[in-house]
């Protein structure tokens, strides 16, 4: 890795801006191991203050800085620069959801679509007065489903997802199955028709996009398989 | 003024949505119109960063009771914390603990299925005795399961989000809070929210500091709208370094490491924690850790070629045990500090993390205020609570995992109140003028022209925090640090903002930020310099002893026209049932 790397940005600011264009900065690698976003910052810091982007944790747990570099989406926060073996990077906002300023995308209709599968814990019978237990193993069963950041890359990758503006998407059947999958919720009932309808589970095409997109290692698709087969058990 | 001003009104309005603002939500959203104000998506906010876990005398894996949980906060917050606020919040922690888990949190397990519990810094059986397995944990993402089930139920109960909204000024009218003022940071303009009553969970100012664990969006924008509306800053001085950040990174890596068996090791190879804490080893407070750290750096034994850090070993407990129980930190050691922690140690430095202080309350989250003879009175509809609030639970050192408890007990409370509070009473009309002055301060940064930048002033914030307001302090350090930040203040004066777009303003944003944190940063520096003692996360070189003849009192910073006043409220002493706890020296 050379001294410096490219960032070709995309910029729009829809006050100013006609259509979008790219702007190249040149951007000082300063350590071993320098992350996305510290390149970000050091834009905006010390070249071009007026870029604009999104982040908050910087250790890849919040989900604000999704971005899509060199065709592929990722966390800015979390990802090496020198991990992208090149020097010339493409930065863009996350594909198929809307364009509100440089690398900020509107996220209401992703956020309204996990809304939409119930993501709470439902419960038809009587509380306890201590936790509901649950044994190692039924807990094990949401390993890889709760670590989910709601960070979009998923879904946004998805082309079922840019294709069909009601369909629910990766994140959703995700958020869904984590609560099928708890032994202590008992909200099929409530939750399968929702995801049973055309624009559901059904509609994934087994891309697989969703999978390579999730900086956490999760596997929507499996989710997606699994939802599936819980309909089929239940005659849906 | 002639600007466009939307206006809102709900009963209740929550500015935060951490988990503190998530939890009185999703309470007062079950009584009443419920709106949540928050500068980031829900989700993310600082809270979800919290690793290791949440503390709470449930007793699952080894005897436990309250009373030892409410001693271990009073005796590791140096005896600073009201004592009615820490029995209050050990004594409700067991059922808070149930609460989330009925709600969905997935806790980690014991093999008969109950929530698992590990040790945590601090935390002891039968008054200091031995080390208790008392912080209830998912795996090592506490603080991400606790977050996003709280979002969850506070969508479940039709809470109203207002996301990506930045608040400049809190509204009053009369002694009595009655709204605030924001900007929608998505497509611009302004906003009042009107409101009966207004909680603050607007979180921590970690951002002032150039090591920290903290969110970009930790800059103390709450406590610098409190203080400029007339509100103090209590124990603003007690700033919490976590012993182990990652070096170079700040990132953090979780107490429950040492909580599962992970130790510290200086350049000699030796657990040094033995030396100064012999009963509780790399378990003790923070403040006692972080400080014997910086001693063995000081001194000669870090590890490095500047030998300016230390190591934490975690490799002897196996992989498979790392891969179960803490499964985020090896991907965080993995990325920031390039190390395989089933293999090699991980390179950690004392990292700023938490402000203990915050804008008084009660136990119940009613901000407090000098009135009269009483140096607590409520302040009508104005709540507050999780770090941007002192109920007091934490004093002068806050105890690993305290921290998720204090967000969700007080939180809850704070939720319950504030819709009581709307529930008996009216709607205090705004002022004439509200919303005047946030507007205006808005303006002075959006049509800045002058010379400075955000990125050179930042630089020069931290790095005098860093340099003279850390670990330790002396007086000649604080006053230099004092002199830097008038200076830096003036530059504020003198700003410039490039980005003149009502979409999506990175650049106004941040600036409005760091005008909040050079103001912070002096309220800090200040209420540091007027402690001639050393207490808990406090430390004076040229004053090391606790004086709990002169200092047994809580700090609050006012502002007003420019200038800070510190001034001293009585620490409660007196529980709400049981005896006090007296003062002793700490030892463990």
């Amino acid at each position: 890795m050379s001294r410096y790397v490219t960032f070709e940005i995309f910029r729009y600011d829809p006050e100013k801006d006609k259509e979008p264009y790219y702007q190249t900065y040149k951007v000082e690698i300063r350590r071993p191991g320098m992350l996305m976003l510290e390149g970000l910052n050091q834009i905006k810091w010390e070249q071009d203050p007026t870029l604009a982007f999104r982040r908050s944790c910087r250790e890849g747990v919040c989900g604000s800085d999704g971005i899509n570099v060199n065709g592929v989406n990722m966390l800015s926060c979390i990802t090496k620069i020198e991990d992208l073996g090149t020097d010339h990077l493409v930065i863009q906002p996350l594909p198929g959801m809307p364009v509100m300023r440089d690398l900020v995308v509107d996220v209401t209709d992703f956020f309204e679509k996990f809304i939409t599968v119930k993501p709470y814990l439902i419960r038809k019978s009587p509380t306890p007065d201590k936790e509901f237990y649950q044994s190692p193993e039924d807990r094990k069963k949401l390993d890889g489903l709760y670590e989910c950041i709601l960070c979009g890359c998923c879904s946004s990758s998805c082309p079922s997802y840019w294709a069909d503006k009601n369909y629910l998407g990766p994140n959703a059947f995700l958020r869904a199955w984590r609560y099928l999958a708890d032994s202590r919720d008992e909200g099929a009932d409530e939750r399968l028709p929702i995801l049973n309808d055309k624009h559901g589970v059904w509609r994934c095409h087994t891309i697989y996009n969703c999978v390579e997109a999730c900086p956490k290692e999760l596997n929507p698709t499996k989710a997606i398989v699994e939802i599936r087969r819980m309909l089929m058990n239940r005659n849906y | 003024m002639s600007v466009k001003v939307e206006y809102h009104k709900f009963d209740v309005i929550i500015l935060g949505a951490g988990g503190a603002g998530l939890n009185a939500a999703q309470v007062a959203s079950q009584y009443c119109k419920t709106a949540v104000i928050s500068e980031v998506y829900p989700t993310r906010s600082h809270t979800i960063s919290a690793q290791g876990g949440i503390s709470a005398a449930l007793g699952n894996l080894e005897e436990d009771h309250w009373h030892w949980h409410m001693f271990d906060t009073v005796k590791g917050s140096d005896y600073l914390a009201d004592q009615d606020a820490c029995e209050y919040m050990t004594k409700l922690a067991p059922e808070m603990i149930i609460e989330l888990e009925h709600i969905g949190l997935p806790f980690s397990r014991t093999p008969e299925g109950k929530i698992a519990q590990r040790p945590f810094g601090g935390h002891t059986a039968e008054f200091g005795k031995r080390p208790v397995k008392r912080a209830c944990y998912a795996a090592d993402r506490t603080g991400h399961a606790m977050l996003q089930t709280l979002y969850e139920k506070s969508v479940a109960q039709g809470t109203h989000f207002f996301s990506e909204f930045y608040a400049l000024e809190l509204l009053t009218n009369d002694g009595a809070v009655n709204g605030v003022l924001c900007w929608d940071i998505q497509n611009g303009g302004f906003h009042i929210f009107h409101a009966k009553a207004v909680v603050f969970a607007t979180g921590g100012s970690g951002r002032i500091f150039k090591t920290n664990s903290n969110a970009h969006i930790n800059t103390g924008d709450g406590i610098a709208m409190a203080m400029r509306a007339g509100y103090s800053w209590c124990d603003a001085e007690f700033f919490q370094f976590h012993p182990t950040g990652i070096y170079g990174a700040g990132n953090l890596i979780t107490e429950g490491v040492r909580g599962e068996g992970g130790i510290l090791l200086n350049a000699n190879g030796e657990r040094f924690m033995e030396r100064y804490a012999p009963t509780i080893k790399d378990l003790a407070p923070r403040d006692i850790v972080s400080r014997s750290m910086m001693r063995e750096i000081l001194e000669g034994r870090g590890v490095g070629p500047n030998k300016d850090h230390i190591l934490l070993k975690i490799d002897h407990i196996g992989a498979d045990a790392i891969m179960e129980k803490l499964p985020g930190i090896h991907e965080l050691a993995l990325v920031f500090a390039g190390v395989d922690c089933t293999k090699e140690p991980i390179p950690v430095v004392p990292t700023a993390h938490y402000q203990n202080g915050g804008i008084p309350t009660n136990y119940l989250t009613q901000v407090v205020k000098a009135q009269g003879e009483n140096p607590e009175e409520p302040v009508p509809g104005f709540f507050a609570a999780g770090e941007c609030a002192a109920a007091s639970v934490h004093g002068a050192n806050r105890l690993g995992t305290n921290s998720l408890l204090d967000l969700v007990v007080f939180g809850r409370t704070a939720g319950e109140q504030a819709a009581k509070w709307a529930q008996n009473n009216k709607l205090v009309p705004l002022k004439d003028d509200a919303g005047d002055f946030g507007i205006k301060l808005f303006q002075k940064f959006a049509n800045s022209n002058g010379k400075y930048t955000f990125g050179p002033i930042y630089n020069e914030l931290i790095e005098t925090m860093q340099k003279n307001v850390s670990v330790f302090r002396t007086e000649e350090g604080l006053k230099e640090a004092l002199e830097k930040l008038d200076e830096l203040e003036k530059k504020m004066d003198d700003f410039r903002v490039n980005d003149k777009s009502n979409i999506y303003n990175l650049e106004l944003i941040e600036a409005l930020e760091l005008n909040n944190m050079i103001m912070v940063a002096k309220a800090l520096t200040k209420a540091a310099l007027e402690r001639k003692e050393s207490r808990g996360g406090h430390y004076r070189d040229d004053y090391p002893e606790r004086d709990d003849e002169n200092y047994l009192k809580h700090t609050e910073v006012f502002y007003q026209d420019g200038e800070f006043e510190v001034k001293y409220r009585p620490v409660r002493m007196k529980p709400l049932t049981v005896d006090p706890f007296p003062p002793k020296p700490r030892v463990y």
